[in-house]
């Protein structure tokens, strides 16, 4: 009985000073927001420099999380009362248009301005994304615009769907999270949008996307315990599970219903037809 | 919930049997009343042993085929069926119930396949080559190998044990012509009082079989070879050490009734044993041994044809174990114990490659590195009385199952969100066994109560193709534990010269663990009818009867027979998969001054108690005849062995019961076997 107090005593100690090197261990972290991430532009001015960061090397058609941080040269620090906002457009040959994204905000590290961009499509010889920043700095109002180029990913993968639903809108789905899949029930994450004008992409509220995940490569194998994406306020996205019994190349066949659970996009995966025409592709 | 209406004719089925076997006896002993009973006080037991060893001189001439695949030697145990995917690696099945319900041992050793397709039943890991026996107990009376619920089967190892018989060796070899099976094998032998060691190892390669009417089956071939060391050594008398190893591989195995082959089976067993005569002043025979052994398994499509997805299942089980065991003798009481312990390591891989060599490689664990840990405690007292005697036995174990690998955890929570890492049960079995003697006839009665923890398969299993009903197969962590009421009835009449046998048992298994269809699922496998899960049914019952006799027609001649009848349904009154229609069995054997004959039937009835969800079709009725010649020549101090015969002389193209997929049995066989054992 002795030595097990001993032991437990031990134990204690141990949880307690495991817990206690781990609160310190945090604070190097807090310091580099962007670790991990691509630094993939600079624009330096003469008094700052407007750094961007995403999670790839480079801007890719589909869903972009993209972080931006303003340095004041002359204190040699990121600004934190910048009020941030951005606004990606498309130059194509005959006319314009944005992308859908959310606001910038520097809630969760006061240096970093966060916030995604879902680019429709790549840019090429003619054609071109800028996008244009607004800051304040040093209680000055600055913008500028910056040419940026948009890829289509190495993979070639479909992750982005713009589409017309059978109620004359224009939606643009995106593919968020898993970013790494696991053979397991996955948290599947998106984001829908709908195109109000070229330049107006609200987000799409409380509707639903039902979820088939399939490899076409064995027969149209399916998962169970699937769940739709249904949309999160908080997150202004849509959330739901995704089931992945190996690993592989997989066709994740969606449908868009709205409120009133009207098939807006998408159909059933039957015998007779093996996809749907909304859908995502993975591999991993 | 379940209706009462008992359809099932049991009881009618059983009672009838008993009459007639009763009727039998009485006519028959009738018949041979004036015949003298000359042993008598020889104890019979429902347990059976089967004679393996081929290095013994005196076993040869018994044996009607020696050199066969040790599939062949179990099964001609009455109580052994034997299910085949091919000409190699058969998976015995007793009471109608196969490896996940029956404990089987290699001298005491417990090994568990690496196959998650159940190519490498156990018993493909050993040959006859290095076998004396296979003790067959059936039901509980099985569980001193462990926990089990159709029974156990040890196969014991061939040792010298300090025998005084100096060097001697042996020469064997063997040709079948239906598939030019080629067998060389030899021994090498030095015991004495001190000191033994055994050596042998045997090689068999065979081509593809041919069915009845010549017609060949592809993917049938196998090559195989197998060596075994045994030692011991005298400590002090009354004390001393044994180890053991055996190498069995096994490369490019034919599976005709299976998508797959096996490109290479590898199975390392080893053991180290401390054996004394006297323990504490009162027990006797304390043994205990420490083993290990791992098995790689690797499946491989590359030689077959049309393979719409390329796949690599390659299979890995480790087990470690130990048992001590001991005996107690005390007035009329006859103890035995035994303490044993294993764990277990099961992992199982699945690459598949896509026709679009573009995508990625489609990877599954079908087994997720399941370790499973068991103590068991084994006790049994035979208690004798004056011409009876009373068998008390009892397991009881603690077993458990852990997913070690988290890729594989997380697959199988795809299916089972709430499941935990850790399964834990603890297993009970109890039996007891009368035997009563009245003048000639022997009368054997038990009762028992056993349970079994679901197997790697049937608790983690992870899209598993079962072609036999084609269907892909998942596990469920959360299965209940199966357990078996368990009735037996036995009755021998004997005499020196005639002896008959009417045996019946009955069990009632409730659990009973089978894979059912969920319709809501897909499959995996392309071409796959559905996905069973696998469940408990809650329960099941299973019957099996059989009549056994021999009669010594003279000193020369020695008729014997059998036949069997099975039957298995589950609550619902729908018949279980895999049980045996009725089959008979019959030889003459003949035997005198070194020179051995014998002519044997062997037959099945139609099966008409099948079930299709489980992809059975009717079965027909078969029979075939088998013969053999067989003499010893002494040259000098050596002698040598010659032994002919045919197997399925009338060439006869049939498929049994048992045959996945009905894939056909061999034709007319002709086969020698020469051996020459020099002491």
């Amino acid at each position: 009985m002795k030595t097990l107090k001993y032991i437990f005593a031990i134990a204690i100690l141990s949880i307690s000073f495991v817990s206690c090197s781990s609160d310190k261990d945090d604070d190097p972290i807090i310091s580099n927001p962007v670790e991990g991430l691509n630094k993939i532009y600079e624009f330096t001015e003469a008094d700052h420099s407007v750094e961007i960061y995403t999670e790839k090397t480079s801007l890719e058609v589909g869903y972009n999380e993209i972080s931006i941080r303003i340095k004041d040269m002359t204190s040699d620090k990121y600004i934190t009362n910048a009020e941030a906002t951005w606004m990606p457009m498309m130059h194509m040959e005959t006319m314009s248009h944005s992308a859908p994204h959310s606001m910038l905000s520097n809630a969760e590290h006061n240096t970093v301005y966060k916030g995604h961009i879902v680019f429709q499509m790549a840019s090429n010889a003619t054609e071109y994304w800028d996008v244009t920043l607004n800051y304040n700095l040093n209680g000055q109002a600055v913008t500028e615009t910056h040419e940026v180029s948009v890829i289509q990913p190495a993979d070639g993968l479909k992750k982005v769907q713009v589409f017309l639903g059978s109620d004359a809108v224009k939606y643009v789905l995106a593919y968020v999270n898993p970013k790494k899949p696991q053979v397991a029930i996955n948290d599947f994450q998106a984001v829908l949008y709908k195109m109000e004008d070229m330049m107006t992409y609200p987000v799409v509220e409380n509707y639903k996307v039902t979820v088939d995940p399939r490899m076409p490569g064995m027969g149209n194998h399916s998962s169970p315990n699937n769940q739709d994406l249904t949309y999160n306020a908080a997150t202004k996205m849509y959330n739901g599970k995704l089931s992945l019994t190996m690993t592989g190349y997989w066709k994740i066949n969606l449908k868009l219903l709205n409120e009133s659970g009207d098939v807006l996009k998408g159909e059933d995966v039957t015998e007779s037809n093996p996809e749907s025409s909304l859908y995502f592709e993975l591999e991993f | 919930m379940k209706s009462t209406i008992n359809v099932f004719p049991l009881r009618a089925i059983r009672v009838g049997f008993l009459w007639f076997a009763m009727l039998c006896g009485a006519f028959m002993s009738a018949l041979y009343a004036q015949e003298n009973p000359a042993d008598s006080l020889k104890l019979i037991n429902l347990s059976e042993v089967v004679v393996i060893s081929t290095g013994r001189q005196l076993d040869h001439q018994k044996q009607r085929k020696p050199l066969s695949t040790l599939d062949e030697f179990l099964e001609s145990s009455r109580s052994i069926n034997m299910v085949k995917r091919g000409a190699y690696a058969w998976e015995p099945t007793m009471n109608d119930m196969a490896s996940e319900r029956l404990a089987i041992t290699i001298d005491g050793m417990q090994i568990f396949g690496a196959c998650t397709d159940k190519m490498d039943p156990i018993t493909s890991y050993v040959d006859v080559s290095n076998l004396s026996e296979a003790q067959i107990g059936s039901g509980q009376q099985g569980a001193a190998f462990g926990n089990t619920i159709g029974g156990g089967i040890n196969l014991k190892l061939d040792k010298s044990n300090f025998k005084p018989t100096g060097c001697n060796g042996s020469l064997e070899s063997a040709f079948e012509s239906n598939n030019k099976m080629r067998v060389f094998g030899g021994e090498l032998n030095y015991s004495d009082e001190k000191f033994y060691l055994n050596t042998d190892g045997i090689y068999r390669k065979a081509d593809n079989y041919k069915t009845g009417g010549d017609e060949e089956v592809k993917f049938s071939q196998f090559e195989k070879y197998n060596f075994s060391v045994n030692s011991g050594y005298k400590l002090a008398e009354g004390k001393s050490v044994s180890a053991t190893l055996i190498y069995d591989e096994a490369n490019n195995v034919g599976y005709p009734a299976l998508t797959m082959d096996v490109s290479l089976v590898r199975a390392v067993i080893g053991s180290v044993s401390f054996n004394q005569d006297t323990l504490f002043g009162n027990f006797s025979n304390w043994e205990s041994k420490v083993y290990y052994n791992t098995i790689k398994h690797v499946m491989d499509d590359t030689k077959r044809p049309d393979v719409l997805i390329h796949m690599d299942m390659p299979g890995w089980s480790e087990t470690a174990g130990f048992y001590t065991q001991a005996n107690f003798n005390k007035e009329k009481n006859h103890f035995f114990f035994k303490l044993d312990g294993f764990y277990n390591k099961s992992y199982a891989e699945m690459t598949m490659y896509p026709t679009n060599s573009n995508e990625p490689l489609m990877f599954m664990l079908t087994w997720p590195d399941v370790r499973t840990k068991d103590l068991g405690f084994y006790a049994k007292d035979h208690i004798t009385f004056e011409k009876a005697s009373l068998k008390l036995s009892t397991r009881l174990a603690y077993h458990s199952n852990t997913v070690a690998d988290d890729f594989g955890l997380n697959s199988l929570k795809i299916f089972y969100p709430e499941m935990e890492k850790t399964n834990t049960r603890f297993l009970k079995s109890f039996s007891a066994q009368y035997h009563k003697m009245l003048n000639d006839f022997h009368f054997n009665g038990g009762l028992s109560y056993g349970e079994r923890a679901p197997s790697v398969s049937e608790g983690y299993g992870f899209y598993l193709f079962n072609s036999f009903d084609n269907h892909d197969y998942i596990g469920d962590p959360n299965l209940k534990t199966e357990s078996s009421a368990e009735a037996n009835v036995s009755i021998t009449y004997k005499k020196s010269i005639f002896e008959i046998t009417a045996t019946a048992n009955y069990f009632r298994v409730f659990n009973y663990i089978i894979g059912v269809v969920d319709p809501s699922l897909s499959t995996m496998t392309i071409g796959a009818r559905g996905v069973k899960i696998y469940n408990n049914l809650e329960y099941t019952q299973l019957f099996n009867a059989s009549l056994s006799g021999r009669y010594n027609i003279s000193n020369a001649f020695k008729l014997t027979g059998n036949v069997s009848y099975h039957r298995g349904v589950d609550n619902d009154g729908e018949n279980l998969p895999l049980i045996s229609p009725i089959s008979y069995r019959s030889a003459l054997d003949f035997y005198k001054n070194q020179f051995s004959a014998s002519f044997s039937v062997e037959g099945a009835g139609t099966q008409t108690n099948y079930n299709p969800a489980y992809g059975e079709t009717k079965t027909a009725a078969y029979a075939t005849l088998s013969a053999s010649i067989g003499k010893r020549f002494f040259i000098n101090e050596n002698n040598l062995f010659v032994k002919a015969g045919i197997e399925n002389i009338l060439d006869t193209y049939y498929s049994s019961y048992t045959d996945w997929n009905n894939i056909p049995r061999m034709g007319r066989n002709f086969y020698l076997t020469i051996s020459y054992s020099i002491n």
